[in-house]
């Protein structure tokens, strides 16, 4: 984690002896974070590319990610679609626009809430999973093991994983934006009764291909930003089991940030090139 | 007879600390070399260099007459296909059951299918007494059950060297002497050569044609058990009193 190594421990300049934290020492540690992020990822560009694929370890991975993520995410993405219904209800009121409703929900829903929603809590579930299961396989030997075995650990633990997030998310991203419309309706009619197919016809009259497919395309970044910090976070674990707890949390903090981040960059990409 | 291993000058630091200050062993084929040395002395990076896990400072290990320190990933992993490597703690796949942990280095064999690699797996957890508890995860079983299936994947490939890393750590003086016994007939099987790191004497004194022992960086002496017995060092007789008497 940037800054991880020398925090405390600097002997850059005098205020480090007064401080705790040295400044040069977190920059210098905050650079070599992304310097070794980009060593890891060419080396498991290289063990992707190169046979032996690993499509049953792939496969398998998909299974652990979609399935253990897909009721959690349809949750939230369930508890997002009754909060937007409530809260847009009365603004829309306000304003005398309520037939707008059904679409202010779905296009809030496909457009920006389901995919950071999905992100977020991917990052959250799988993410510290990644982060914690390699970081124990690291401290136990159990990556070294495997390279003695001359099986490639970048292959067959890291881009297995990360190619296995990019591909579920935007499945995921789907099953979280069905929940949400779908509870979004249920409040809607709640306060005022109206049909499933009605709902989805008033919602989707406004909405183009170019407003679904660039926003849930898009979870495929964050499918890469959780799969491959995680993956980095776990595979460089130090100093036993406290290194662990740490690779986990790590692994959230920064996918979670950088998915933030990702999709602020994103957002003005897809309003630039799909108006 | 030709050398399994040799290591010239070999320098390793970590940081400040050195722990390895130009070594050099020479390990002829069919050999048990034990290596003892107190804690934190580099036995285990010792090992870890010779199969390439590490990369030394300065120096060269020739694995059969293969420098081994320069080799790129590919070559690497065709001279690991003749060794096998038996970790501290085991280092079994949590996520695998006990067989496929045995069968995992098998899944390069692009010929074998996968019911032959389960069966060779069968197989080698039968020589090591374990063939019961093929379908059992590494967390439902002891210590000394976890070196045992360690051992019989360190055997997977038919590996020509042997490494074991304190093979007898933590386990109980009668478990620690099965695992003796193991290695002893398993190395009277096979006639591998092997490279056994320890602290366990006894362990030692049983399984070894030669011993040396590592101290700050060097080796301090090479010889059978009883010319180490007989040395007058203080270093080497404070570990051979204190040793045989734990």
């Amino acid at each position: 984690m940037p800054g991880d190594a020398t925090i405390g421990t600097s002997t850059h300049s005098k205020a480090s002896k007064h401080f705790p934290i040295s400044v040069p020492g977190v920059i210098q540690s905050f650079f070599e974070w992304f310097g070794e992020l980009g060593q890891f990822s060419h080396r498991v560009v290289k063990a992707a590319v190169r046979p032996p694929y690993e499509i049953r370890e792939l496969i398998h991975q998909m299974d652990e990610i979609g399935s253990k993520s897909a009721f959690l995410v349809m949750l939230a993405g369930a508890a997002m679609g009754v909060v937007l219904s409530l809260e847009t209800r009365s603004s829309l009121i306000r304003f005398g626009a309520k037939s707008s409703l059904p679409a202010v929900i779905i296009i809030s829903i496909i457009t920006e809430s389901g995919p950071i929603i999905t992100g977020l809590v991917v990052s959250g579930r799988i993410g510290a999973g990644i982060g914690a299961s390699l970081g124990s396989m690291k401290v136990t030997d159990q990556i070294d093991a495997m390279e003695v075995s001359g099986v490639n650990p970048h292959g067959f633990l890291a881009a297995t994983r990360i190619l296995a997030c990019v591909l579920m998310l935007p499945l995921l991203t789907l099953a979280a934006d069905f929940s949400g419309v779908v509870t979004g309706w249920i409040a809607t009619t709640l306060a005022e009764p109206m049909s499933f197919t009605q709902f989805i016809n008033t919602g989707l009259k406004r909405i183009s291909f170019h407003d679904f497919l660039p926003p849930t395309a898009k979870t495929a970044v964050f499918g890469l930003i959780i799969g491959l910090v995680s993956t980095f976070q776990g595979m460089r674990v130090t100093g036993g089991t406290e290194g662990v707890g740490r690779a986990a949390t790590s692994s959230v903090v920064l996918s979670s940030l950088f998915i933030i981040l990702a999709d602020v960059v994103l957002v003005k990409f897809i309003l630039e090139f799909f108006p | 007879m030709s050398d399994a291993i040799v290591v010239k000058n070999l320098h390793k630091t970590f940081g400040q600390q050195t722990v390895l200050n130009g070594i050099d062993i020479h390990i002829p084929q069919g050999e048990t070399f034990v290596l003892l040395g107190r804690s934190g002395t580099g036995k285990s990076v010792l090992l870890k260099l010779i199969v390439g896990l590490q990369k030394p400072d300065a120096g060269s290990i020739e694995v059969h007459n293969q420098e081994v320190t320069s080799l790129p990933v590919e070559e690497l992993n065709e001279v690991r296909r003749k060794i096998g490597f038996l970790f501290q703690e085991g280092a079994l796949y949590d996520s695998l059951s006990l067989g496929k942990n045995v069968a995992f280095p098998l899944r390069r064999q692009k010929d074998a299918s996968e019911k032959d690699r389960l069966d060779r797996a069968r197989d080698l957890l039968a020589q090591v007494g374990m063939e019961k508890d093929f379908d059992k995860l590494p967390s439902e079983i002891s210590g000394g059950m976890k070196k045992r299936v360690g051992l019989a994947r360190a055997l997977a490939l038919d590996p020509d060297i042997l490494l074991f890393d304190e093979p007898t750590a933590g386990l109980d003086p009668i478990t620690a002497q099965e695992i003796n016994d193991l290695i002893l007939k398993l190395h009277g099987e096979r006639r591998a050569t092997a490279v056994v790191v320890t602290h366990d004497l006894r362990g030692a004194q049983t399984i070894s044609n030669r011993i040396a022992m590592l101290h700050e960086g060097n080796i301090l002496i090479e010889g059978t058990y009883d010319e180490l017995k007989k040395s007058r060092d203080e270093t080497i007789a404070a570990f051979f009193r204190l040793g045989r008497s734990n």
